[in-house]
């Protein structure tokens, strides 16, 4: 198993490199750069701009600058964000990404895991019913809509919490946010931990547990929970990443300080160091938690071998 | 022994107490501020949300009251010479970094030549362009600094000279790109000096605390001058680009002053939070640029059609919602340094009808009807707003034979376009970077050859007239204000007579302020230091 980890994280590298130049290409060819804004810049200060970012060179100079960079571990500068190095600016708010990405992750797992299973045991019956509803809610309301409702309605009316902002070290400025992230990957991990658990269920090796006399208990705990897992488990790699980079619309609702925004600003902004930095940052990140899921899969299901 | 201990211990509490009631009564103003800093450094920055922060932090030889008007800064006084070309300003003995150097002319003297040096590459130097040699040494045909017109006489007198007389000059020193910079510390860190275990200030409030994406943080500078009569203690600028979450954090509590709002919520917080919504004019321009590179907009015609055909009275009220004025000229009203009679084209009192009957003629003289429509694309960038108003001014259109398709795309490519001329009628927008009649009659003028090929500027829809460049340049060497104001009214009058753009309606200030918050004049360069409000709680 290691030597097989080992092979994918070498397979990894040309992947990366590939991934960097085509990125890279496509993204000089949309038209506009960083400095076209509302109002033109006199032409000398433009020339002092595109020097200074090194854009006056040929663009291949340009490709081979930042790859020579990138092998030094430099994501470049900002054009945009001036004064910060992309590696900075992801350095202070992808932990950030992260912490709220991965709470979301953990609460939203264990509610969708625990409510597919209860909804499973009690199917069409009424716990079931009020479980689709409330992952119907959670899937089909877009989650700028959803939190700006939360928003709206615990924020403000309620006052329950605080309605945006970041003071750190504070779970109540998290509790909006992490709501509105959980709420649709629980809804999707519940369906599939639902459906699965309704297959294992009527399996023969459940109706032979049951039949040598085990409880109902001890027939979910040994021998159900554990395959109904596996199709669970091969969303949670998408799901993280899902849940990284959809925390867009919570950031800008919430006014959070995380990276989620560069996704989409830096790209309308043609910052070509932002955008190429966090693609670059994602790209390991989906690398890593297939191959995380990957080994997972493993300990799950005994019919997996890695070779 | 132990009496001390006690009176030690009692000393303590009581120190302790009073640390604690005083953090408890510092003020602190919640600040929503929009869009998140690119930087810190003043010669760096380029946006409102910006300014914001830099001139509470940094202030200038002039700086601006509480209506934005220009007022002593460092500088306690100055001279300006007989002939309008040589300032010289007395900075205060009490102008102070708040790590205790004082600030000196040197300060200035470094600080405009690093904002000319193209290595700083600073996007609005050109503001301070009326500075004798800073456009030449901006663009690197002088490399000797010491040809700039900025010299320090002495350690608290400072000398500027100018290109030429300019009498919007003191107002242009309001301007963050004439803040002075920590020389010490610029030459000891860089580029880093706006560090946060670096960054100094000589305004009235100290950077503390930048958490980008979320906020920046600044305290009373207790060094400032000006000191005892600052009133908020701490500060906080928030970033928050979504309008409507802004609203809900404002109604939350959580927000003292709102920098904009959503525009249909308009009527809404008129009605229920009435009295906290300021909407007011503000020195800017929305407009519709024509090409006229191209035909058949070369024919003033089909561009006066254009223009009077449009009903401007219910973009700001209905359209909008915030009740924008519509704009028949080019220079806002309320612009300084200008005439009292504003241009007023004589269709503009026309009626309606009357206008769309004198422009289907128009089209019909320029060969265009219901059989032989113009086909014409708008540009626009992507935005709710822009969108209204042009599916609105097509329709306005329609009636006189005119097929409008309408393209928007996103800012960047939008304005691309725009520059390089691939477009028929496109939409932009300019808000006055200091308050001059010039900052937005300049749109108008005529390129200027450079390397072989015409560089146009902002004169996106290339409007040409020699006698406007003309009178532009001679009210750039104009002393008396007067005299110069007409020449630039003059100015405005032939553009717009020509139609050398669509003006559509004058921007307004969005604010949204809590009635606890004093202090707050609205003015027309939207500018509100923090140093003049006070919260009562």
């Amino acid at each position: 198993m290691l030597s097989y980890a080992f092979r994918r994280v070498l397979s990894a590298i040309p992947i990366a490199l590939i991934a960097v130049t085509v990125c890279f290409f496509i993204l000089r060819l949309a038209p506009g750069g960083p400095f076209d804004g509302e109002r033109a810049l006199p032409p000398n200060v433009l020339a002092n701009l595109r020097a200074h970012y090194n854009l006056d060179q040929p663009l291949i100079n340009q490709y081979f600058i930042y790859v020579w960079r990138l092998l030094h571990g430099d994501l470049g500068p900002s054009m945009v964000v001036e004064g910060f190095s992309v590696s900075r600016l992801i350095a202070i708010g992808f932990p950030f990404t992260l912490t709220l990405a991965l709470t979301a992750f953990v609460i939203a797992t264990a509610i969708g895991v625990l409510a597919g299973m209860f909804a499973a045991v009690n199917q069409n019956k009424w716990p079931d019913y009020v479980l689709v509803l409330l992952v119907m809610v959670g899937v089909i309301i877009p989650n700028f809509l959803m939190a700006a409702l939360l928003q709206l309605w615990f924020g403000v009316y309620l006052g329950w919490f605080p309605a945006g902002g970041w003071v750190t070290g504070s779970w109540m400025h998290l509790v909006l946010p992490v709501t509105v992230l959980a709420w649709p990957h629980a809804g999707r991990i519940s369906r599939l931990m639902r459906g699965s658990m309704i297959e294992v269920l009527g399996s023969n090796y459940v109706r032979t547990a049951r039949a040598k006399g085990l409880g109902e208990r001890l027939v979910m705990a040994r021998h159900a929970i554990k395959p109904a897992l596996i199709p669970v488990v091969s969303y949670l790699g998408p799901g993280l990443s899902y849940l990284l980079t959809g925390s867009l619309a919570v950031e800008q609702v919430f006014g959070l300080p995380g990276i989620g925004k560069y996704f989409v600003t830096a790209a309308l902004n043609r910052d070509y160091g932002i955008v190429l930095g966090t693609t670059i940052l994602y790209m390991f990140i989906i690398l890593a938690l297939n191959l995380i899921v990957d080994l997972v899969y493993a300990w799950l299901d005994p019919k997996v071998r890695y070779r | 022994m132990k009496i001390t201990t006690a009176m030690k211990a009692v000393t303590t509490a009581g120190a302790l107490a009073l640390m604690m009631s005083s953090a408890a009564s510092a003020v602190t103003l919640q600040m929503h501020n929009g869009g998140d800093p690119g930087s810190l450094d003043p010669h760096k920055v380029s946006g409102d949300w910006e300014n914001r922060v830099v001139g509470d932090y940094i202030e200038g030889l002039v700086t601006e009251d509480a209506g934005a008007n220009p007022i002593p800064g460092q500088a306690e006084s100055w001279e300006i010479s007989e002939d309008g070309t040589v300032y010289t300003f007395h900075l205060r003995d009490e102008a102070m970094w708040t790590d205790g150097t004082p600030v000196t002319a040197g300060d200035f003297v470094f600080a405009f030549q690093r904002l000319f040096d193209p290595a700083t590459a600073s996007d609005y130097a050109y503001l301070q362009y009326p500075i004798k040699n800073a456009a030449a040494i901006n663009s690197g045909e002088i490399t000797d600094f010491d040809q700039l017109g900025v010299k320090a006489i002495d350690d608290k007198t400072l000398e500027i000279t100018l290109e030429a007389a300019t009498p919007f000059f003191l107002d242009a020193l309001t301007h963050y790109t004439a803040y002075p910079v920590p020389k010490h510390l610029v030459e000891e860190y860089g580029d880093a000096w706006i560090e946060m275990e670096n960054i100094v200030a000589n305004g009235p409030y100290k950077i503390v605390e930048w958490l980008p994406g979320s906020y920046v943080r600044s305290e009373k500078n207790e060094d400032y001058y000006d000191a005892e009569n600052v009133q908020i203690d701490e500060v906080y600028y928030h970033v928050l680009e979504d309008q409507a979450a802004a609203l809900n954090r404002y109604r939350a509590g959580e927000f003292d002053i709102l920098t904009d709002f959503p525009s249909d919520q308009y009527s809404w917080m008129q009605e229920n939070i009435p009295g906290e919504t300021h909407v007011e004019p503000f020195l800017g321009i929305y407009y519709y640029v024509i090409n006229q590179e191209v035909a058949p907009f070369d024919d003033v015609r089909v561009r006066e059609a254009l223009s009077i055909s449009i009903l401007r009275d219910v973009i700001g009220p209905d359209i909008l919602g915030t009740g924008e004025l519509p704009a028949y000229g080019w220079v806002p009203p309320g612009t300084g340094n200008y005439v009292d009679n504003a241009y007023a084209p004589e269709w503009a009192s026309m009626s309606y009808e009357d206008r769309v009957a004198r422009a289907t003629e128009l089209m019909t003289e320029a060969g265009y009807g219901p059989d032989n429509p113009l086909d014409l694309q708008l540009r626009y960038n992507t935005n709710d707003n822009h969108q209204r108003i042009a599916v609105a001014i097509a329709a306005m259109w329609e009636p006189i034979g005119v097929n409008v398709e309408l393209f928007n795309s996103e800012v960047a490519v939008h304005y691309d376009a725009l520059r390089a001329g691939d477009f028929q009628v496109g939409r932009a927008g300019w808000l006055l970077d200091y308050n001059d009649p010039s900052n937005t009659l300049d749109l108008l003028k005529t390129g200027i050859e450079q390397d072989g090929t015409m560089n146009w500027g902002n004169n996106y829809g290339r409007y040409s007239n020699a006698e406007f460049d003309a009178l532009l340049d001679q009210a750039s060497s104009e002393q008396d204000l007067a005299a110069r104001g007409q020449m630039l009214a003059d100015a405005e009058k032939i553009a717009m007579d020509e139609f050398g753009a669509i003006p559509i309606y004058w921007y307004v200030s969005k604010n949204v302020v809590k009635p606890y918050i004093t202090g707050f004049e609205d003015n027309a360069k939207d500018v509100h230091r923090t140093r003049w409000l006070t919260k009562s709680e």
